[in-house]
């Protein structure tokens, strides 16, 4: 019942956004090569869909083997951070310093070492949710509540086994929450990497569209990808409930 | 026969908690530990228990390596079952759980029918009992309580406190507390812990676990609390 309240609530929402649209574009009487109209895009997304569709294969391909290598690089590093303090004492500046330089601004170089293909977008991707992942899990493996240690302690419990059965499960709703974050940026990565420099994938497309004057066609890439964010969002939010509701032991 | 033994003193930094205690725990019996908030009860059963105390004692300390802890909260972890929680110890030891012995601490604390679900179904009282099975199934000879029966409401702390004293008889017990009629109820040796060190009460005849209902007890506890008010049970600003 909840979720039919929701969908409702998003329907609306997607309505109104659609009609406040249409309107701008009425009132004002922009042409179409500055904004088209929501049925101009729809008709455009219509008559390119095989276009549009192959290259949201492409994107939702980089995007989701970025996120799986982000989140399986960020769970490695986290937990191997916790099992040594003087490697968790070198590498942690090293990390927070790599966070100054923007993900953007290391596209150009990335595109120049690994070239046009998949990997330099993948690279993007996993760069981007990477940090995110690491430090959330960190955070969450630093955070134990003391109790819990405290009883493992008196149990003669060892360091590993201490972390891998008491730290790390306790730890897994602070996972969730860097997975919710990974589902934001991931795409983001892609993109930038497409418009750094491709052949293939939403963000070129766009670029490519934008380049023709064909602006409802770029829209209709805009609105490809706008569905796949939310697509994500929302698998990678059920996925993160399932994980944080098993460490709670509580039903979702 | 002491089980274990406390003499010194202990600070924080510069600050003093206490000085010149000497607490000893008779072998096989109940040392209810009271003293008003922040005077260090627990930081004596942390030290018994090897636990960190983010201080430092000086003086002398003898216990047993092998010690049961029960704290104020269940400490259960949320993503195992009853049964897997029981037998914590084992997992974390990696050594081979002895089911029949989960079943029967279990069973005896009234939780066999609920051993495969997960703390956040069971109501509080349920949980304290199922951190009373895990501490009987680490099978130490001595014991410690940190206010474990405190979170409860009273009805439930009654039966919880006569389901514990049942259970780890014959065992050292060091109970921490600040309720004086749980402490009245379940002490063989009743101490108060006080900035100058250790005080003995004395307790009603009978036997532990006494009556609650028990004139002498409620005396006894009346007596606590009048002390508290002459300055006798200490307090602390």
């Amino acid at each position: 019942m909840n979720r039919l309240k929701q969908l409702r609530d998003v329907a609306i929402c997607a309505i109104t956004l659609l009609a406040l649209w249409q309107i701008v574009v009425w009132i004002t009487g922009v042409p179409r090569y500055i904004l088209p109209g929501p049925v101009q895009v729809l008709s455009a997304l219509v008559d390119n869909f095989d276009l549009v569709m192959q290259h949201f294969r492409i994107t939702a391909i980089e995007v989701l083997t970025g996120i799986v290598l982000g989140v399986s690089l960020g769970i490695s590093t986290a937990i191997s951070l916790m099992l040594s303090t003087p490697l968790r004492r070198v590498t942690m500046p090293m990390l927070v310093l790599s966070q100054v330089i923007p993900v953007f601004a290391l596209a150009p170089l990335l595109t120049l070492w690994l070239g046009y293909g998949l990997a330099s977008k993948i690279a993007m991707t996993l760069l981007i949710i990477y940090f995110p992942v690491t430090s959330s899990l960190l955070d969450g493996l630093s955070n134990t509540s003391p109790g819990y240690l405290d009883l493992a302690r008196t149990m003669g419990a060892s360091r590993k086994e201490v972390l891998l059965q008491i730290r790390l499960p306790a730890a897994l709703p602070s996972l969730a929450s860097g997975l919710r974050l990974a589902a934001v940026y991931a795409p983001i990565g892609a993109v930038i990497g497409e418009w750094v420099g491709a052949s293939s994938g939403l963000g070129y497309l766009m670029l490519l569209a934008n380049g023709r004057v064909k602006i409802d066609l770029m829209f209709a890439a805009l609105f490809a990808l706008c569905v796949f964010a939310i697509l994500l969002r929302a698998a990678m939010g059920w996925l993160a409930d399932r994980v944080e509701s098993w460490s709670t032991g509580t039903t979702v | 026969m002491t089980a274990a033994r406390v003499c010194g003193g202990f600070t924080f930094g510069e600050q003093s908690l206490f000085n010149d205690v000497a607490l000893e725990l008779p072998t096989g019996r109940w040392t209810c530990l009271i003293g008003a908030s922040g005077i260090g009860k627990s930081t004596i059963l942390r030290l018994i228990a090897g636990l960190d105390t983010g201080g430092s004692f000086n003086g002398k300390l003898e216990t047993s390596s092998a010690v049961a802890y029960m704290a104020q909260s269940d400490l259960l972890l949320p993503w195992l079952t009853l049964r897997q929680n029981v037998n914590l110890g084992k997992r974390q030891r990696n050594e081979e759980p002895d089911n029949s012995r989960v079943g029967q601490v279990l069973e005896a604390v009234g939780l066999l029918s609920h051993a495969d679900k997960k703390p956040a179904q069971l109501s509080g009282g349920m949980r304290q009992r199922a951190a009373l099975a895990r501490t009987l199934l680490e099978d130490r000879p001595l014991v410690l309580l940190d206010e474990p029966f405190s979170a409860l409401d009273a009805q439930t702390r009654h039966q919880v406190q006569a389901l514990a004293y049942d259970m780890l008889r014959g065992r050292t017990v060091l109970l921490v507390t600040h309720d004086l009629l749980e402490a009245v109820r379940l002490a063989d040796q009743l101490v108060e812990l006080t900035p100058a060190g250790v005080r003995n009460h004395t307790l009603p005849d009978s036997a532990p676990p006494r009556d609650a209902s028990n004139p002498a007890v409620i005396a006894c506890q009346a007596g606590l609390l009048q002390a508290s008010h002459r300055g006798g049970v200490s307090r602390r600003a």
